[in-house]
Formats: structure tokens, sequence, C-alpha cells
């Protein structure tokens, strides 16, 4: 599904530039639950941004699904976007003047699905992270993990091919969060692709497959038994 | 681009502040009104000034002789003279860009003494002999029965066209004007026809006093032989009066034998040149309304532009969610400069109402009062209007282009870091 061969980044600050991804190399399955974990300066949120197409990568390659991720001009990269990938993040990233259905169906409406058929898609996906009844409120009435699941029902509402989660509990207590996990792990069981960026191992350990990074380079990439969140709630 | 989610969105975000969307709007709303009430008071200015010179036909110019200023060819300076027919079939012949030459000779009546009788009624009007030409240059309007024809030429009938003030003057009412006759120095004409002039100003009154008679019948009674008293002159469209002016004088300086240098001898009026003076005037008071109105509207139109600026800086992360969530960049700035756009012409078209409101005002007030000098019916047109939208549409535009550019220029990366 996700395809990375000596990936390169730097960034330029001033004079000097600052090496931060150096020579990462790493493959998804479809199917994966993968946490991408390391102490912050490792490199994780910019692999994460590079894997959504938020950033571009100086070398290397990268490829999504068969489709080679490189030039993209920023209407193409949308597209990608839109096409390809789910984000959950830390901080929700609701838009505050919309309802909770509103809020899901956004992804439906950039790829100009009908009025209609949105709707009713976006109370589907509502109702799948347990909250139809909560689809008229505005995020401002919504709990941090009722948020969090709307942020999760919106990653899912256009079929993403992969979902992509930079810290999805960080701004939640633990129960919040096992919740939430919970919920990751239903939707990785039915089939989709998942990678969460965290430095929590306890939510490391609900993933199926940890890959650490420490200063720009993979240290450690394990496969391991995964705990189920459920057993927490 | 024009779906309803589109539009939804955008009254959100406007009327999210309204306060200061309000505030926004005023900038523009001032400025259109600003305009639109120049506009109006220079276009009553003008349709007063306008109104002065009436329904005459404003390509033409009139002549008449005086007394030369120069000898010629053994004829002392001094001397009196007269156009004659001849010299009106000679204009006609000579000068093809002409459209009427009109002779024409009056019996003065105006503050003099009474020179119309009717049985025991009499009264002091201006009788004119006249082609029939002469109602194309000094429009009237003919209330009822016929204006002089060719026939009446031809045959010298003893016929009259009069004024509603002669009619009221020297008929009863309830009277049969029509078939009737009156005396004109002693002599009968029938009543054919009455005519009613729109009023110009001043003369308002005297216009409905005139008496009109064939050219000919009136050379016949009065003794004019073939004595033209002055001619109007109606230039073809698409020639002005003023520029046939010279050769019109010189080919009348040869028939009458008058010095070619000899510039007083006969006099003229050109209506045209007088028009066209009054019209720059207009013109140039128009481009100040323009640019004075203009200059206040973009003023409103940089308030716009700063606080849609601002909305986009408020907007940053949004934004950024939005074009993490796949949002096309073009699509975000078609939302900005829709927003702009909306709320320029929002508030322009509150101005437009309320200039129009304004001006209905002033113009019943102006009924109210009266007719005041140099100033009737204020008002702009449709065309004025068009313009003023389009101006707003297009300075809706400018105002959102510049926000708009700087919402997509922020990576999606950074406006999602943003707080």
């Amino acid at each position: 599904m996700i395809e990375i061969k000596n990936l390169h980044k730097s960034y330029k600050m001033g004079s000097n530039s600052l090496h931060v991804l150096k020579g990462i190399n790493f493959s998804v399955e479809e199917g994966e639950l993968v946490a991408i974990m390391g102490s912050s300066g490792s490199g994780k949120s910019t692999l994460l941004n590079i894997l959504g197409m938020l950033d571009e990568l100086d070398e290397g390659s990268y490829t999504l699904d068969g489709v080679p991720i490189k030039n993209l001009n920023e209407t193409k990269a949308a597209q990608y976007r839109n096409k390809f990938l789910g984000f959950i993040f830390q901080s929700f990233n609701l838009i505050n003047y919309k309802t909770a259905a509103e809020n899901v169906a956004l992804p439906l409406y950039y790829q100009k699905v009908g009025r209609k058929e949105r709707h009713e898609k976006a109370l589907k996906y509502l109702e799948r992270v347990g909250l139809k009844e909560w689809a008229t409120h505005l995020p401002s009435e919504l709990s941090g993990g009722q948020k969090q699941r709307v942020a999760i029902a919106r990653a899912m509402a256009a079929e993403p091919k992969v979902l992509l989660a930079d810290e999805p509990t960080g701004a939640l207590d633990s129960k919040t969060s096992y919740e939430v996990m919970d919920l990751i792990q239903k939707i990785n069981d039915a089939g989709n692709t998942i990678l969460i960026v965290t430095h929590e191992p306890d939510i490391a350990d609900m993933c199926k497959r940890i890959v650490h990074l420490k200063d720009g380079v993979i240290v450690e990439d394990k496969k391991i038994e995964q705990v189920r969140a459920s057993q927490y709630v | 681009m024009f779906n309803k989610d589109r539009w939804k969105e955008i009254i959100e975000v406007l009327t999210s502040n309204m306060f200061r969307t309000i505030l926004t709007a005023f900038g523009v709303f001032w400025g259109i009104l600003i305009l639109i009430i120049l506009l109006a008071a220079g276009k009553g200015l003008e349709n007063g000034i306008k109104s002065d010179f009436g329904d005459i036909a404003t390509n033409t110019m009139f002549m008449w002789s005086q007394a030369t200023s120069k000898e010629y060819e053994g004829l002392p300076k001094g001397r009196r003279f007269d156009f004659k027919v001849s010299d009106v079939t000679s204009l006609k012949e000579n000068i093809k860009e002409l459209r009427f030459v009109s002779a024409r000779n009056r019996l003065d009546g105006y503050q003099g003494e009474n020179n119309v009788t009717r049985g025991i009624k009499v009264g002091a009007f201006n009788v004119y002999g006249d082609y029939p030409e002469i109602i194309k240059q000094d429009p009237m309007t003919i209330t009822s029965g016929r204006f002089i024809n060719h026939s009446d030429i031809v045959e010298k009938r003893k016929i009259a066209i009069i004024g509603q003030g002669v009619k009221s003057s020297l008929f009863d009412k309830g009277e049969t004007v029509l078939g009737s006759f009156i005396k004109v120095q002693g002599v009968n004409f029938m009543v054919v026809g009455t005519y009613k002039k729109k009023s110009n100003e001043g003369d308002g009154e005297e216009g409905q006093k005139e008496i009109f008679v064939p050219f000919t019948s009136f050379s016949q009674a009065f003794n004019k032989g073939n004595d033209v008293g002055w001619m109007a002159i109606t230039a073809k469209d698409g020639s002005s009066i003023t520029s046939l002016k010279e050769r019109i004088i010189t080919l009348m300086k040869v028939n009458r034998k008058i010095h070619p240098e000899d510039n007083r001898a006969i006099g003229n009026f050109d209506l045209y040149e007088q028009y066209n003076r009054v019209e720059s005037l207009f013109v140039a008071m128009r481009l100040i309304a323009y640019f004075v109105g203009i200059l206040v509207l973009i003023s409103g139109i940089i308030g716009v532009s700063n606080i849609m600026l601002i909305v986009v800086k408020e907007r940053t992360k949004e934004i950024g969610i939005r074009r993490a969530l796949g949002e096309d960049p073009w699509s975000i700035k078609v939302q900005i400069l829709l927003e702009s756009i909306f709320l320029t012409i929002i508030s322009g078209m509150a101005g437009i109402i309320f200039g129009a409101l304004f001006i209905f005002g002033i113009n019943s007030l102006l009924d109210a009062v009266g007719p005041v000098d140099m100033f009737v019916n204020p008002s702009v047109s449709l065309g004025v209007v068009l313009i003023a939208l389009i101006i707003l549409i297009i300075s809706g535009l400018l105002a959102g282009f510049i926000p708009a550019q700087s919402a997509i220029k922020v990576k999606p990366i950074d406006a999602l870091r943003a707080e």
C-alpha cells in the first residue's frame, strides 16, 4: 500500500539546514495498523506529513497504492489527499461553525457528491462511531472524545486507502484514549490501513506493528501482539 | 461555483461577525451613495438648464439683417437691407447640408398695442408669417385642427393657428374656435388650428400667445413684398450648423451686396454653439461626479479588502484543514472572492436603493415646493445603475483578490499549525 525508499528531508533554518529524515526505507501492507514512535525531534511528524502529501520530500521515492507521489502541484495534491488519505489530528481540527454531520460530509463535498447522498453517508459514518444522535450538534457542544470520534468519521467518510493519525489521543484522558483506540482497532479490523504517530507506549502497544524513529532513521521495526483496547473500556 | 453549500458558507462567514461586516459594508454603501447622489444632482442641473432650451431643434441658427458697416460697390455704409425670398432658395440650392431654411416675418404684439380683434375682444399678440417646416424647428403640439401646409403657402390662404393663450383671450369658454375669424390689423384670418408649446422657462406664457399664418398670406396682407424678416436654419443630422455658419453668411453677403469683411451686417444666434457649450459643462460635471464618487468608493473597497485579509488570517487553520481534507486551492480562492464580491454587491445595492430613495425624496420635495430655478427632476438612468453594479463587481473582485491569494499562499502544513 505504502512504499518508501531512501527518503530524505531537510529544513532550511536560516543559513544552516536541519536534516530531519536521513534515508527512510519503509513499506506498509494493506490492512496494517502501524504505530510510528519516537521522541520529539525524531522526525515522526515530518514522516507523517510527507506520507500525507502535506509536505514534499527532498530525495527518494514514495508510492501510494501503486501511484508515484512526486512533483504534485497543489490542485493534484488536494485531489490525491481527498482520494487516498484520511487525517485524524491531535487537536481534532473540526470546523467549528459546522455541525458534526457537516464536518463529516466535508471530504465528500470536495468529491462533488450530491447533498443528499453526502448527508446519508455522513450519518452512516457518525453511526459507526456511535454519534448519530449528535449529528446536528456543533463541535463546541461535544466532549473531546466525541470530537475525535467525529474527526475519525470524517477521515473515513471519503473511504480513503490509508488513515493517518497524528497523536490521536494526545489531547484526551486515558479512558477516552482507550475508547478512541478501540474504535480505531475496530476500523482496522474491517480492513482499513491505519498509521498512528504517538509517543505513548500503551497506545503503540494497541497497534500491530511499531516503527521506532530516532534522529531521522528507523532504529526498530517490529510486529507485535496487539493489545485490545476493549478490555480497558 | 454557485451551489447552495457555497452560498450557505458565505452567509455563515459574513454573519458570524455581524457588527464587523456591517461596518465594512458601510464603506462601500457610502461610496456608491455619494456617486449616485452626485450623478443625480448633476442630472438635475442638466435637466434644469436643458429645459430652458425647450424643444427647439438645437442644430439651428437664427439669422437677421442689421445695418451695414462698410461701403461696398458704391453702396453706402449704414445701409439697412432685408433678406429676400430668393435668398432662401439660393441657400437651399447652394448648401446641401441644410435641412430646413425657414423664412419668417413677424408683427410685434409683445408689450405693444392691441393688434388682434374678434368682435368686442381685443389682444396684443405676436403674429408670425411662417412656412410649414417651422413646426419642426420650434416644436409645438397641435391641440386641435391643423398647422400650416404647403397649399396654404401656394394659395395664400388667410388662415391662422392660434396658441392657447390667444384662445383664452379671444374666445369664451365653450365657444367654437375652429372656423371662426379673427382680425389681425384689420385683415380677417380663419382659425384652423390651436397649439400648445412646452413651456420654456421665462417665456412660457408668451409662447402660448402667438399666432401663426402662412408666410405668403402674411406678406400679401401686411405689404412685405419679397422681404424676409429673419431665417431659422437647421442643418441635417450629422453636420453641425456651427460649421456651416460661415458659408451661409458668405453666401448672404454676396446676394445682398455686402462687403466680404463686414461682420456687422448680418446678425445671428447659433443655438447649437450655445447648446454645446452647456453640454461640455455637463460632461465635465459628470466626470467630476464619477471621479469623486469612485474615490470615495475606493476607500470603501480598501476597507473590504482589509477585512477580508483579517478574515483569511482568522481562518488560516480552517483553510489548512480544508486543504488537508482535499479541497482544491482554486475552490478556496473562489470562496474568498465570492465572499468579497457578495459583501460589496450587497452593500452597494443598499447604497443604490438608499440613493434612489433619497432622489425620490428630493423629487417629491421639489414637487411640493414647486419648480426651483435650474434644477429639474434629479435622476440617474438605469445605465448608470448598471455601470455602478459593474464597478461594484470589479471592485469586489479586486478587494478579494489579495486576500484570496494570501489564503492559498500558506502551505497546508503551516496553515494546520496556525493557532
